[in-house]
């Protein structure tokens, strides 16, 4: 295993363990403690006393922190407080609604931002080009949520196509289920793809100045061929890579849009849990969440060392 | 040509500016008119579709959309001065710290920043939004923590390029110390670096605030804002849809109009980047 790889893996476990810390951290530094938070302002001391004693509060932050290390690490996380069930089974219900609405809108913003991007890239400086980087800017400025109510507006209220939100679960039948994914993955989609698109367009800009490019011209291939063939492959590399880096923002944009569709995933569980002062759900959805996100990262730059052997090489 | 010049003649950073400076005009003019006071409940007069009297409708409560608007203008506008201020702040030290440190305070300060780059956010805004309770101050607060890495980031790749010139080092030859270097000759050269950052991270916060104010956790009532009024809007989507529509815009308009003065300066500012696109 090359420098490279051992320290980026160095660097993955210490950003997760730095992660936990603080989040665990966050949960100590809480005005009062959970137990109180969890019980609200009015609860007497003696009920405060006896659920942190539940929860084991009154043992050494030292000991609960490797206790709930271990637990993670063993697939065993803290019991739901409001749910009265294991925080790993929610966790697992809510992904099969967030995972399949994280997949439709990713490959729905590669779709957009792919054709969008090359296009622009192969009008450059033309109408066409700055059509579609006007459009993209403006998507960038648009709020998720706000597109997602619009999507509502326009497809449940006015034409009465979708429903305006919720979620019939997949025992309803596949077709159901993703139909009522779909505007919420456009929601998703279309301020990735905003983003996504302009950094394409870049991409096949920088590569089409290439001298290959220049040659596989001057041996008479068309433009389009050349595009197709030679720039797109290598533009690839650094969308990929934002593609990844891009997942943290899915992550996030999914807990809010969940919420604007009801849909009953893990951003909706995470808010939830905050209405019900659910201290425990909320700390170990946070980790999951941002273990997900460091795990993404960290596939990504293996990834890149494996598409762009120069990486390795380098040792960066 | 002159920055004048080449400011004229670059559109996106001429209708990014406009843009800017409506949204900075609107705020001052609420803070002395409206059409009618923001924050009076008119209950027989709610959701009313646009009129002569109520230009945008009324909301749920009978207030008048266009004062909403306009008020939440001030929101937005001191969400983002305070979060920039707090990621420029913080930011700047570490980032100007590490470029004249180099070393090991360099590597511990870009290690931190890729750390807080795991977390998203508005995951985190939450979170804290969430265990230290609702309210603008903890989501400015939450949202400025997420700006200093980013600046740190922005400070120490430019303030690294200033200290490998020559003059900085006819500095050091002069007997200056590190932060009398800092201060006089790094900072004021990578400026232009830092404004451009500071106009695109403004357009995030109002964002994320937006978001965080929608889902009920950043502006609280009866305090106007326009996440907050999305959320409100939502409820009535089938009684008034056209409320929902109006902030949505607002929103739009003033994140656009930032991002495109962003890239306008980027270009103006540095036109090494025009030259090679």
């Amino acid at each position: 295993m090359s420098v490279f790889l051992l320290k980026r893996f160095a660097t993955f476990i210490a950003t997760l363990i730095g992660a936990s810390i603080v989040i665990f951290l966050v949960l100590e530094i809480l005005p009062g403690n959970a137990a109180q938070t969890m019980l609200g302002p009015d609860a007497t001391p003696e009920t405060v006393a006896a659920l942190a004693h539940k929860l084991g509060l009154d043992r050494p932050p030292v000991a609960r922190y490797l206790e709930w290390v271990g637990g993670m690490l063993t697939g065993h996380l803290g019991n739901s407080y409001a749910y009265n069930s294991p925080v790993s089974e929610l966790i697992v219900e809510r992904l099969q609604v967030t995972v399949p609405l994280a997949l439709m809108s990713m490959l729905l913003t590669t779709v957009i931002a792919l054709s969008l991007g090359v296009y622009a890239a192969a009008r450059h400086n033309r109408i066409g080009d700055v059509s579609v980087m006007g459009v993209s800017q403006i998507g960038i400025a648009i709020p998720n949520f706000w597109f997602a109510i619009m999507l509502i507006l326009f497809f449940a209220v006015r034409l009465k196509w979708f429903s305006a939100g919720g979620f019939p679960g997949w025992g309803a039948g596949a077709w159901l289920a993703l139909k009522s994914l779909m505007l919420p993955s456009v929601a998703l989609a279309v301020v990735q793809a905003a983003i996504l698109a302009r950094i394409t367009r870049s991409a096949v800009l920088d590569v089409l100045r290439e001298d290959f490019v220049r040659t596989a011209r001057a041996k008479g291939l068309s433009r389009t061929a050349a595009l197709w063939r030679h720039v797109l492959r290598n533009a690839l590399i650094p969308v990929v890579t934002i593609m990844g880096l891009q997942f943290s923002n899915l992550l996030a944009g999914t807990i809010v849009v969940e919420n604007v569709f009801y849909l009953p995933g893990l951003g909706r569980l995470i808010f939830q849990s905050i209405s019900n002062r659910d201290v425990i759900v909320v700390r170990d959805v946070v980790m999951f969440l941002a273990a997900m996100v460091v795990v993404t990262n960290f596939v990504v730059d293996m990834l890149y060392a494996a598409i762009d052997p120069r990486l390795k090489a380098h040792d960066i | 040509m002159t920055f004048n010049r080449r400011a004229l003649r670059h559109p996106s950073l001429a209708v990014g500016g406009v843009l800017t400076l409506l949204l900075i005009l609107v705020a001052l003019v609420s803070l002395f008119w409206t059409p009618w006071s923001a924050y009076l409940i008119d209950v027989p007069h709610r959701l009313l579709p646009p009129t002569e009297h109520h230009w945008l409708g009324t909301d749920p409560f009978g207030r008048d959309i266009v004062s909403l608007i306009l008020v939440g203008a001030q929101n937005s506008i001191m969400v983002g001065v305070i979060a920039v201020g707090i990621g420029l702040g913080f930011g700047t030290t570490l980032g100007a710290t590490a470029a004249a440190h180099r070393g090991w305070v360099e590597e511990l300060v870009m290690r931190l920043s890729d750390f807080t780059f795991a977390f998203p956010a508005v995951l985190s805004a939450i979170m804290l939004t969430a265990l230290l309770g609702p309210g603008i101050v903890n989501s400015i607060i939450a949202i400025g923590i997420f700006n200093v890495p980013v600046f740190a980031r922005v400070t120490r790749a430019s303030a690294n390029a200033i200290w490998a010139r020559e003059f900085v080092a006819a500095a050091r030859a002069a007997g200056k110390g590190r932060l009398r270097i800092t201060l006089e000759h790094v900072l004021p050269n990578i400026l232009s670096q830092l404004i451009v950052q500071a106009t695109i991270q403004f357009a995030t916060a109002i964002l994320a605030e937006a978001a965080l104010s929608y889902l009920g956790l950043g502006t609280q009532p009866p305090q106007p804002s326009w996440g907050r009024m999305l959320y409100d809007a939502q409820t009535y989507l089938f009684q008034a849809p056209s409320l929902a529509v109006f902030p949505g815009v607002a929103i739009a308009v003033a994140v656009l109009g930032l991002n495109l003065l962003g890239d306008g300066l980027r270009d103006v500012l540095d036109p090494r980047l025009v030259r090679s696109r």
